[in-house]
């Protein structure tokens, strides 16, 4: 089963002729992904990687029959590309630039309020189903097919909680890296929803950082709707000074909120086993699953 | 990307909102010389520093003093503060303890308000919409205001694909409580605020207080503004106002200008991380083990070896710091044998002389490794996260004993020594 991507998914990468569009689609190819065409406005007609080319998302989606799209643009037209998806209709969109100014998300977002479009990022590492559908920026081999739905916020972070989920053979459904921008398409409770109703997914880790309300709101929702799988969460930056940039847009701590250490207490009354290291992620989850296995046989 | 309040102002002026006359001034004389051309009998002098609660702040050592900003009533008052607060570090709330030295002062006119609004326009994350804010209330902290009486805070989030709409602008003018002519030039402000907001790619327009004098004239008695990093090649009139130094510490602008994420901390252990989340988690991790982090310092994924050099560079010519940590977890372009390259150009500038960890994953990690260990410098790999995280706190605190044992030795040398000399004497 898995959630949003499969080995049906086709997909065409926005951008396709670029360095990373190209580095990425070929890695996706590699990965068994269904890439079925790339769209790259004043190239339609040629051929990338062996693929037909588009000016167009209309016409990729008309032609190649998408269902999914990965964006590579710089981050000036970016959001022109995650447009041009929405109107062409394409359910899943995952827009791998950063530094995407923030008001044009702001536009987005609204826009996608009256679409059927799901947008993954921007920001962001991308999408993996293992064995499947590989979409972003995600590295190959660490992945293994399995019973975790990961759901992360911080990019490199991600990597972490697939190879300890890998590492201690518990493997993952589908990993989801949702982005850190301010502003961004699918929340962590969206995610949320998608793996507490997926069957193959067992157990859910959410990997949070400081900065803004995401974990908050995640928190919320786990209080409303008790998850029936156990979810671990691992909230990045308990020791960053307040008030300075972190790296990303996302991670900074302003004068009152985005605090780890508030984002522990609140998604901990969730019921949600926080791994109190990046470390022992896995091996959180491995003892949650344990615990809540036994409970299941009593 | 901040602006000085003053840099505000003139934007504020620029788009039509009236602000107190006032000049900039950074030396004594100077802000006498702007009061006099001012006119008046009444000045404030305003610190501008990128950081608020000025009025509350204090100057180090120099704790009688004011704030950072003063009214003054004559001309030799206006050069008495200006000497006391120019030069001199202003610690606020905002600055943390380290504060921000003033080299820049505005020397306005006192002007006489009736009343005094807060109107306010940010990102709000929960609705992904620009929100404006409103506040019977002036110069008040609106962080203060927001928890103690969230319910007298008026919020309006505008549909970015309408804008906002004059109705909805008059519906919050109007629960201020305010005269005909007071509510149409709030109103406007408000309008003109948007426009800006959305033309100038802004993060934060804060207009705290809002002065409305009796005839109905609305003034921007104080402003501050953030601006869209990301947005700002669009904006290359905001972006040559930037003016950051006084944000950064040591070696910051530098990393800053080779786009690395570098953020100067207190502790002993440096750490170099690829991404921002894994470089907070290495922070974490440190400090769960009892180590403290000497910085913060994200390689982003993109990345050449000449910049991984430098970034190395900089962590290896930090005086403060008594052992490394290196964790690359190597993914998409990031690859571990980038990272060892640039690890092995910088190590021959700056030679090695504390214990250096080094945790590698992903992409090309064994080849990494393998290129190290030929390098011959003296490395200690770790498995994971938790393993490296461990082992670099143990190295730094053996380096910090074996410091401490090696001048306990000198003091013991020492004393012996003092002790001979003495018996000599006596014999």
């Amino acid at each position: 089963m898995a959630v949003l991507v499969d080995a049906e998914t086709r997909v065409i990468c926005q951008g396709i002729t670029g360095r990373q569009g190209t580095y990425y689609a070929e890695q996706a190819i590699a990965d068994g992904t269904r890439l079925v065409g790339g769209v790259r406005p004043g190239k339609g007609g040629t051929r990338h990687l062996g693929l037909p080319v588009f000016d167009s998302v209309k016409e990729a989606v008309s032609e190649t029959g998408a269902d999914a799209s990965m964006i590579f643009v710089p981050p000036a037209t970016a959001a022109n590309a995650i447009q041009e998806a929405i109107d062409a209709g394409l359910p899943l969109i995952v827009c791998i630039t950063e530094r995407i100014p923030v008001l044009d998300m702001v536009r987005i977002k609204r826009v996608l309020e009256t679409s059927s479009s799901r947008l993954i990022g921007p920001n962001c590492p991308g999408i993996v189903t293992p064995g499947e559908c590989m979409i972003g920026i995600m590295p190959r081999g660490i992945f293994r097919r399995g019973r975790i739905g990961i759901v992360s916020r911080a990019g490199t972070l991600t990597y972490e909680a697939v190879a300890q989920t890998t590492g201690n053979r518990l493997g993952q459904s589908t990993c989801i890296g949702i982005g850190a921008d301010p502003i961004q398409g699918m929340t962590f409770c969206d995610c949320l929803e998608l793996f507490m109703a997926d069957p193959e997914t067992e157990g859910i880790v959410l990997i949070g950082e400081i900065g803004g309300i995401a974990e908050e709101q995640a928190a919320d929702y786990l209080q409303q709707h008790k998850s029936k799988k156990p979810v671990v969460a691992y909230v990045a930056g308990r020791h960053a000074p307040a008030g300075r940039r972190m790296g990303h847009a996302g991670a900074i701590i302003e004068h009152s909120t985005g605090h780890a250490e508030a984002k522990i207490v609140a998604l901990r009354s969730a019921g949600v086993h926080i791994a109190e290291s990046p470390g022992t992620i896995g091996a959180t989850m491995a003892g949650a699953l344990g615990d809540w296995k036994e409970r299941i046989s009593l | 990307m901040k602006v000085y309040e003053y840099q505000a102002k003139q934007l504020l002026e620029k788009n039509g909102i009236r602000i107190p006359r006032g000049g900039v001034a950074s030396t004594p004389d100077e802000a006498a010389s702007v009061a006099r051309e001012l006119n008046g009998s009444a000045w404030v002098i305003k610190a501008q520093i990128h950081a608020g609660g000025r009025r509350a702040g204090h100057f180090v050592g120099n704790q009688e003093a004011q704030g950072g900003i003063r009214f003054v009533g004559s001309i030799e008052d206006v050069r008495n503060a200006a000497q006391e607060m120019l030069g001199h570090v202003l610690v606020t709330d905002q600055t943390g303890p380290a504060g921000r030295t003033v080299n820049l002062l505005y020397v306005e006119q006192v002007c006489e308000v009736q009343r005094e609004l807060y109107l306010g326009m940010l990102v709000d994350r929960r609705t992904s919409r620009v929100m404006l804010i409103a506040l019977a209330e002036g110069g008040v902290n609106i962080e203060s205001i927001t928890s103690r009486s969230p319910e007298s805070v008026l919020k309006l989030a505008i549909d970015p694909l309408e804008g906002l709409q004059q109705d909805a602008a008059r519906e919050i003018a109007t629960a201020l409580e305010l005269t005909d002519e007071q509510t149409d030039e709030t109103v406007r402000v408000m309008l003109v605020m948007y426009a800006m907001f959305m033309n100038l790619d802004a993060s934060l327009i804060e207009i705290n207080p809002l002065g409305i004098t009796a005839a109905g004239e609305v003034i921007a008695m104080d402003a501050t503004m953030t601006f869209d990093d990301n947005a700002m090649f669009r904006h290359e009139d905001i972006h040559a106002q930037r003016d950051d130094d006084d944000e950064l510490r040591w070696g910051e602008l530098d990393a800053t200008q080779h786009g690395l994420n570098y953020v100067k901390l207190d502790g002993n252990i440096g750490c170099l991380a690829s991404g921002a989340g894994l470089a907070l988690a290495t922070l974490d991790a440190v400090k769960f083990y009892g180590g403290e982090p000497a910085n913060f310092l994200d390689v982003p994924p993109a990345v050449e070896f000449e910049r991984v050099k430098y970034a190395f560079g900089l962590i290896l010519s930090d005086p403060g710091v008594e052992a490394i940590l290196v964790n690359v977890f190597g993914g998409g372009i990031m690859r571990c044998d980038t990272i060892a390259d640039g690890i092995i150009m910088a190590a021959r500038e700056f030679p090695v002389r504390v214990p250096l960890i080094v945790r590698l994953a992903g992409i090309n990690a064994d080849s990494a490794r393998d290129r190290l260990r030929d390098s011959g410098l003296v490395i200690t790999f770790a498995e994971d996260f938790a393993d490296a995280a461990e082992k670099v706190v143990k190295a730094a605190t053996e380096a910090r004993l074996s410091a401490q044992q090696k001048w306990w030795q000198r003091v013991q040398g020492l004393l012996t020594r003092k002790d001979e000399t003495i018996d000599r004497t006596a014999g």
